[in-house]
């Protein structure tokens, strides 16, 4: 375990390496490609077996957590070291992100294998495995701050992976942007701690929450506790990394990028920091329960918010991205509701049945040769069969059928909504769920179902992916199936306690001192009611979408159906067509105005107030050098006559003096 | 000692020749009339520098005066050898129209 600091490590390592070997092309030799691969996938692979072995040996302190010290970062009065720190809620992440990582690297060997840029790629893709696992080992909020601007990074390099085209590097930059102002808060959150605790050490700063919540809940800033100013800071920080609403609008962009990074940053990790942070920081969010209404406000409306922008989408991969930002929200309406373990339950699972997803979408469109758009596909579930097979899979699994992972991790969340009351919230879960299962089985029915629509050239190119994208695929579609069963809720154990899951990350949850957690009891029969609701209601989603979008005997095809549907609602469905115009009234109100403002900086302030005052000084200088040089008349004698008064001027200050 | 000139008469001569002198090389165009005029200015000096040597009994100021007269009599000659110069290439020596020493 004290090879720890290793994991992250290891891939930044990689990706020196991968970058090192780019020196070959100055003697005029390619790297080799098998080089490159062992490269790429060895630096995660050591770190999934490193991470693996330092989980088991962790079980036997479990749950103590177990902090290691590299060395101290500052000196002075703020005291923060370079730690890692291996507790129940990292230990769950640490597994989901190797794990599911080393997979995705995988299945690249075979998506990326005929691309430009194979070595740059995987030099991206390991320094993100890197900062993504220096973000969830981090021992203080200022180790994870370095990860979580490295994944950043990361994020925008690899969105912009197509930098010859328009597009990618324009989604690159939003991305970064975007995320600016999420950090920004999260920077102001951090100074907040510690300007009152001097400190940014998890293991300081919750426990004394914990045990004087006092000073925490004083009047702050905002007209809100300080408890509650850093609970919103971090939230905020959280809405830009986790794409909640207003900040979501980088994601569906960043589909730009290549398939597996949509599968490896945009669904199965980085995405999913946010929601980490928050169950990371649960002593403060447990004090600030106006701010914790707030989260899951946010959440469930982003979750419902995507969902209907994900009906009417034609791009394979846009319907995913929604789909993230939908469950996303559905994971900080958990954490919202302080059932921190049931969002993180929920984020593991969505790790791997988004990952599963992406990745099968990506064997989709290779085979396609980069076709993107569902209504030129159609009827690939017989040149497919392992992609269908496991797509169907995952959208079972995200759509809540039991007992696929989904349905137990969304099941823990929509318990947590109607066990505290909030029958709200509980009924956009519930609508949402429905949507879900609907949207999923849309683009599993214009993809896989019906005839092909496509022209025929690609018909003849259709192709199963090989070995080294479906094995990735089917190992994920297993943890798609089974990830779920770890945390049966009580109802459904027979008497015994299946719930593992919750009670694994039970020490990371913080008691405070005079505020005990509510702890929600529902009738065994109410609960086994709601369940079967909302299994009802994800059935009824996937039976309507197949109602509509896989029935040959009307003679519409998937498109012509939308078609119908959009003939038949013309205002509502171009509005969801459209992402509700948020684009463009973000352009219009934010990027606009700014671009404006921007112009008047360049033109005005810089080009006539900087520029003006530099090229003013120097015309100065010209002139007074012209006055000067008026002196100089190259006539000896005026010169002599100069001398001349200069030595009278001598001897008159020596005179005086 | 009866019958000797006062040193005020000495400062007094020296004075206005180095006057005349300075006025010289402020106004006269001809390279060779500054040139002379130069001249009387150092000798100007000369003629102090010994009035006091024999006024203080001190040998220095007379023995100043020889290097005095022999680096004038260098800095004539190199002075004379640029005006030639001058003259060879520009047919006058007139420094009114010499005038290249400008920006």
């Amino acid at each position: 375990m004290h090879l720890l600091w290793l994991i992250p490590l290891l891939p930044i390592l990689g990706t020196a390496m991968l970058g090192a070997i780019g020196a070959l092309g100055a003697i005029g030799r390619r790297p080799p490609k098998a080089l490159v691969t062992l490269i790429g996938l060895g630096a995660p692979g050591l770190s999934l077996a490193l991470a693996l072995a330092c989980l088991a040996r962790y079980a036997a302190i479990y749950p103590r957590p177990y902090e290691q010290t590299l060395y101290a970062w500052t000196a002075g009065p703020l005291h923060l070291d370079v730690a890692f720190l291996l507790d129940p809620l990292s230990a769950v992440m640490l597994f989901v992100v190797t794990f599911v990582g080393f997979l995705i690297h995988v299945y690249s060997v075979g998506y990326m294998g005929h691309e430009e840029g194979y070595r740059r790629y995987f030099a991206y893709l390991n320094l993100f495995m890197g900062a993504m696992l220096l973000l969830i080992l981090g021992a203080n909020y200022l180790v994870t701050f370095v990860g979580w601007e490295g994944v950043g990074l990361c994020s925008y390099l690899l969105i912009g992976f197509y930098y010859d085209q328009d597009f990618p590097p324009y989604a690159g930059k939003k991305a970064f942007i975007v995320n600016r102002v999420g950090d920004f808060a999260f920077l102001v959150g951090m100074f907040a701690l510690v300007a009152r605790y001097g400190t940014l050490r998890y293991l300081d700063v919750f426990p004394r929450l914990a045990a004087d919540p006092g000073p925490a809940l004083a009047p702050y800033a905002l007209g809100l506790t300080f408890a509650g100013f850093v609970a919103l800071c971090f939230f905020v920080g959280a809405m830009g990394k986790s794409a909640q609403i207003p900040l979501y609008v980088w994601l569906p962009d960043a589909m730009a990028g290549p398939t597996p990074v949509s599968a490896l940053i945009h669904a199965a990790t980085m995405v999913t920091a946010g929601v980490y942070m928050v169950a990371r920081s649960n002593a403060i969010y447990q004090l600030a329960p106006g701010v914790s209404g707030f989260v899951a406000a946010i959440g469930a409306l982003t979750a419902i918010f995507a969902a209907t922008i994900g009906l009417a989408q034609n791009d394979i991969k846009k319907v995913l991205a929604y789909s993230t930002v939908s469950q996303l929200g559905y994971m900080f309406l958990a954490a919202g509701l302080g059932a921190y373990t049931a969002s993180i339950f929920h984020l593991m699972t969505h790790a791997f049945f988004k990952a599963l997803l992406f990745l099968g979408s990506g064997s989709v469109i290779h085979a396609m040769g980069g076709e993107q758009d569902m209504r030129r596909m159609g009827g690939l579930k017989r040149a497919l069969p392992v992609t269908y097979w496991t797509f169907v899979v995952g959208a079972l699994a995200i759509a809540g059928i039991p007992p696929l992972a989904g349905f137990f991790s969304k099941d823990a969340i929509l318990a947590a909504a109607a066990g505290g009351g909030q029958w709200l919230l509980y009924l956009v879960g519930l609508v949402t769920a429905g949507l879900t299962a609907f949207y999923m089985f849309r683009a599993v029915f214009l993809t896989f179902h019906g005839e092909f629509r496509g022209s025929d050239d690609e018909r003849h190119h259709l192709h199963e992916s090989p070995p080294v994208m479906t094995l990735p695929l089917v190992v994920l579609a297993a943890g798609a199936v089974a990830a779920g069963w770890l945390g049966i809720p009580a109802v459904l154990s027979f008497g015994a306690r299946l719930d593992r899951f919750d009670r694994f990350l039970e020490p990371t949850l913080w008691t405070i001192a005079g505020h005990p957690r509510a702890v929600h009891e529902m009738g065994a029969g109410t609960e086994l009611g709601l369940i079967a609701l909302s299994v009802a209601v994800a059935v009824a989603g996937i039976l309507l979408a197949r109602r509509l979008y896989d029935r040959p005997s009307d003679g519409l095809t998937g498109p012509q159906e939308d078609a119908a549907i959009a003939a038949r609602f013309p205002g509502l469905y171009r509005t969801l067509a459209n992402k509700y115009y948020v684009d463009e009234l973000y352009d219009r109100a934010i990027v606009r105005p700014l671009a404006r403002l921007s112009g008047f900086l360049w033109k005005w302030i810089d080009g006539f107030v900087v520029d003006g005052s530099v090229n003013g000084s120097a015309s100065l200088a010209d002139l007074l050098g012209g006055f000067g040089s008026l002196t100089t008349t190259g006539n000896v004698r005026n010169y002599a006559l100069y001398f001349f008064l200069g030595v009278l001027g001598l001897f008159w200050w020596i005179a005086l003096s | 000692m009866s019958g000797t000139v006062p040193i005020s008469w000495y400062l007094v001569l020296a004075a206005l020749l180095f006057a005349i002198g300075a006025a010289g090389a402020l106004t006269r165009r001809n390279g060779i009339s500054i040139f002379l005029s130069i001249e009387l200015m150092l000798n100007a000096a000369n003629l102090t520098l010994v009035a006091y040597s024999r006024l203080w009994g001190e040998r220095t100021g007379q023995l100043v005066v020889f290097f005095v007269l022999a680096v004038a009599a260098a800095e004539a000659a190199v002075g004379l050898a640029l005006f030639i110069a001058i003259y060879r290439q520009r047919r006058t020596i007139d420094v009114n129209r010499l005038n290249l020493m400008r920006w």
